[in-house]
């Protein structure tokens, strides 16, 4: 190649890479809709599209503040087990305990906020990485999961409380509003609230941040805190839409939450990403799977297709970053 | 002209164009077999760009570069390794956790007759090269463990087991002590005698004149002049480098200083700081002086309430004050410029304006909203009054040159009006002009009533910018110096030579 040519094919890269970082997976989230469109029109039927988001909004409003924490280069391997215990919970003040709506309600927020809190307070201030102490509280809530029901699921919720995960508005599931809502809210703060700011700095560069008089591990509690609540949240949705607290509840949701997040573009490494390119992710998740299905493609293939996808976000990602310092 | 036998590496129009820049226009020069030829320019003048070309990290645009006679386009810094022409740069590329000899023979170990590592065979080579070096280093301690000008050492031990002709050496002294810098110095004039030849870069211009056969100075990408830097001047060189005359290098201004800004009583931290003493005025520059590792740096850090201290006291404007978090320090009106900017002072990926408005925005905001029209105003005039050069505020930090970036920490913290400024470094490798304009910079701070404590490991910048100088050694101050009194040897003296001095302020 002579030089000319590689110098232009250089500027198309770094056009390329520009526009990648800006549309980049809202392109790809496109055409596999118009493909699965073509292949199957039923696809587009609106029905089937909110369905799809419905599907999708547990693990979305979770993946909403995972975007958080990953982006202060941390990590939250808990959040499925913080489902269950808050969830079962949830159901225990439901049949169990009372049945009062508002402690049902209340009382799981406050419990994954507990949890949530205690990550952040550990892993910062006993300088424990969070990969380790949220492996720990996987294990410990999953457990008390198991004790509190003693086995069996606790079923049979108040119609009320089935509004959160099964209820509609208008032609909008409930669900679907609360996801949506967690993430206008979340972006938005990011975008203008000091708080949003103080997160893109500490994950960009901790000590900078740090020498800036930003309260760096206030501001890591207080992230891990924000992502226990979005999972007590998710928690309801779930059990409500279950009927049923259930003990295997958010198994292996950790890992679903955080694949939206990164396919949805945020940085592993923190400091880059936000909360609408995690709404394309998770929706990427979903529509995939919804497309597969009505394809008749057998489950195992998802699987495998939204592992490839997890990779091939991260490897453009690290194309990204190579070839911008150069 | 020199017969092509000297001539070890020569460049022919050499220009490499990166999207929207210019980095290199038609360079052209030789550098000579067994020479320590020099490199000079500000940032952004092209030395990394050619220095990149040359070792393969980058591929040039048009032109061509002769190694040994034979044109060389290297795909990577291995294959220029494997021809001979190795690099060190600033950030050493070494394994901390790895020995001495496992770090010089990385990538190229001796292997035994089944394929496993010659561990005896390596240790003896590795100790050929140190001895050879002449210089006092473990091979079989951890990397980690050892200082800077050690980790240096090993770096060139590692390009000399690979029998490097050309050694490339990049800012080789900015971490370095003095002593550490002779040592340096010696090792290259060594290397030079055994037919090495030696590229080096540097900002510290009367390096380069102590140790440079011929310097090259590059500006804005292009090539200014080749020459013996015996037949130059300092003034020629910097002529040369900013295509116009500087004329003032240290624009001190005398004032009359005022109220105390700063006082610190007995401040210790075992092991690092002991009985600190000192004061600071509104209106004043006190420069501090004094070795890497003489506990200057750890000085500001615990003004800052970065590191906790086991005694003393610190008064701001008369006042006794607990400092125990940077946060805690910005509210009394201190600010910390730190040595590194690009780990500590910025966060590269964040946009001008954001840098800037990082320690701002609590005073910005309404309920944890952000003033976004504030902070545009304070921001736009933070990069008018710093002449900040970029593109747009929202450029990212990490896309400015080096003086540009300095200029977004110093903006940042100019923007924050504070009383007190404490600069660790505040011209660690940034160019000339850029220099003096940070200079400048400090001057309007002082004007406005502030105080400022700098830091730095550039002597004449502390002689020529300082209203008073104190002086510390192994986490004391041995000694205060005023402006008239102070020079080069007084200072050294101080750093060097007695703690028994016992010169205390105050």
């Amino acid at each position: 190649m002579d030089a000319l040519s590689e110098e232009r094919n250089q500027g198309l890269m770094h056009n390329f890479f520009i526009f990648w970082d800006r549309v980049g997976i809202l392109l790809v989230f496109v055409v596999v809709c118009v493909i699965f469109g073509i292949l199957n029109p039923v696809f587009f039927n609106p029905l089937n599209i909110i369905n799809v988001i419905r599907q999708v909004s547990i693990i979305g409003v979770m993946a909403v503040g995972m975007t958080l924490v990953i982006l202060l280069g941390l990590i939250d391997l808990s959040v499925g087990s913080i489902v269950a215990f808050s969830g079962i919970i949830a159901a225990g003040f439901q049949v169990k305990w009372g049945g009062s709506f508002f402690l049902s309600l209340v009382v799981p927020l406050i419990i994954g906020a507990g949890i949530g809190y205690f990550n952040g307070y550990v892993s910062t201030k006993g300088k424990i990485h969070p990969f380790i102490v949220t492996l720990g509280t996987m294990s410990i809530f999953r457990g008390a999961t198991l004790l509190i029901a003693q086995g069996k699921p606790i079923s049979g919720m108040s119609p009320a409380f089935r509004f959160i995960g099964a209820g509609m508005i208008g032609p909008i599931p409930f669900p679907v509003i609360l996801f949506l809502g967690c993430v206008i809210v979340v972006g938005i703060m990011l975008k203008r609230t000091v708080f949003g700011r103080y997160i893109y700095a500490i994950g960009g560069n901790q000590e900078a941040a740090l020498l800036s008089g930003i309260m760096v591990d206030r501001v890591k509690i207080i992230t891990y805190t924000i992502l226990g609540v979005l999972s007590g949240l998710s928690a309801l949705i779930l059990t409500s839409r279950l009927n049923s607290g259930e003990l295997v509840a958010g198994t292996g949701y950790e890992l679903d939450v955080i694949a939206s997040v990164v396919i949805g573009g945020t940085s592993m490494m923190g400091g880059e990403g936000g909360a609408y390119g995690t709404l394309i992710g998770a929706l990427l998740i979903g529509v995939i799977s919804n497309g597969l299905n009505l394809l008749g493609v057998q489950p195992y293939w998802q699987m495998m297709v939204k592992g490839s996808i997890i990779i091939l976000a991260v490897l453009m990602d690290r194309m990204k970053r190579r070839f911008r310092t150069q | 002209m020199n017969s092509l036998d000297d001539c070890i590496i020569r460049f022919e129009n050499v220009t490499k164009r990166f999207p929207g820049v210019l980095a290199l226009d038609n360079v052209s020069f030789d550098v000579l077999k067994g020479e320590v030829h020099a490199l000079v320019g500000e940032n952004g003048a092209g030395k990394s760009t050619l220095i990149k070309i040359l070792t393969g990290v980058y591929q040039k645009t048009s032109g061509t570069v002769l190694f040994q006679g034979k044109p060389i386009a290297f795909q990577n810094p291995h294959e220029a390794l494997r021809s001979g022409i190795a690099a060190i740069y600033q950030e050493l590329n070494l394994i901390p956790a790895l020995t001495v000899a496992e770090n010089i023979f990385m990538g190229h170990h001796f292997r035994n007759g089944r394929g496993f590592i010659d561990w005896k065979k390596m240790r003896e080579e590795a100790q050929k090269l140190i001895d050879f070096l002449e210089v006092e280093v473990d091979i079989n301690q951890k990397v980690g463990s050892l200082g800077v000008a050690k980790k240096e050492v090993v770096e060139i031990a590692k390009a000399l087991s690979l029998d490097a002709q050309v050694l490339i050496m990049d800012e080789p002294t900015a971490a370095l002590a003095k002593k550490e810098i002779e040592t340096l110095f010696r090792i290259i004039r060594f290397l030079k005698t055994k037919g090495v030849t030696i590229i080096y870069i540097s900002h510290r211009l009367d390096e380069i004149f102590s140790i440079s056969d011929r310097v090259t100075v590059l500006r804005d990408g292009r090539h200014v002049a080749t020459n013996y830097t015996s037949l130059l001047t300092i003034d020629d060189l910097i002529r040369m480098m900013v295509g116009r005359k500087l004329v003032e290098q240290y624009p001190h201004i005398d004032r009359i200083a005022k109220d105390e800004a700063l006082r610190v009583e007995g401040l210790s931290r075992e092991g690092v700081l002991s009985n600190i003493n000192f004061s600071l005025k509104k209106g004043e520059i006190v420069g501090i002086a004094g070795m890497v590792g003489s506990g200057r740096t750890e000085l500001l850090r615990a003004i800052y309430g970065l590191d906790p201290i086991d005694e003393g006291k610190i008064f701001v404007k008369g006042r006794k004050v607990q400092v125990t978090s940077p946060q805690d320090a910005i509210n009394l009106g201190i600010a910390l410029l730190p040595e590194e900017r690009k780990t500590q002072g910025l966060v590269l990926l964040l946009s001008v304006i954001d840098n800037i408005g990082l320690p701002l925005l609590p005073k910005i905001s309404t309920r944890g909203f952000i003033n976004d029209i504030e902070l545009n105003r304070i921001t736009t005039e933070m990069v008018r009054m710093m002449s900040i050069k970029t593109p747009s505020l929202d450029q990212k930090a990490m896309f400015l040159s080096g003086g540009n970036q300095q200029k977004v920490v110093l903006g940042k913290w100019f923007a924050l009006e504070c009383d007190i400024y404490l600069f660790d470094e505040p011209t660690r490798g940034i160019d000339v002009g850029a220099k003096v304009e940070i200079y400048h910079l400090m001057n309007k701070l002082i004007e406005r009533g502030a105080a400022i404590l700098m830091v730095s490991s550039e002597l004449p910048e502390i002689l020529g910018m300082s209203d008073r100088i104190l002086v510390m050694k192994e986490g004391e101050i041995t000694g205060e110096l005023s402006r008239q009194k102070a020079n080069q040897e007084e200072v050294l003296k101080l750093a060097i030579g007695g703690s028994q001095l016992n010169g205390r302020p105050e």
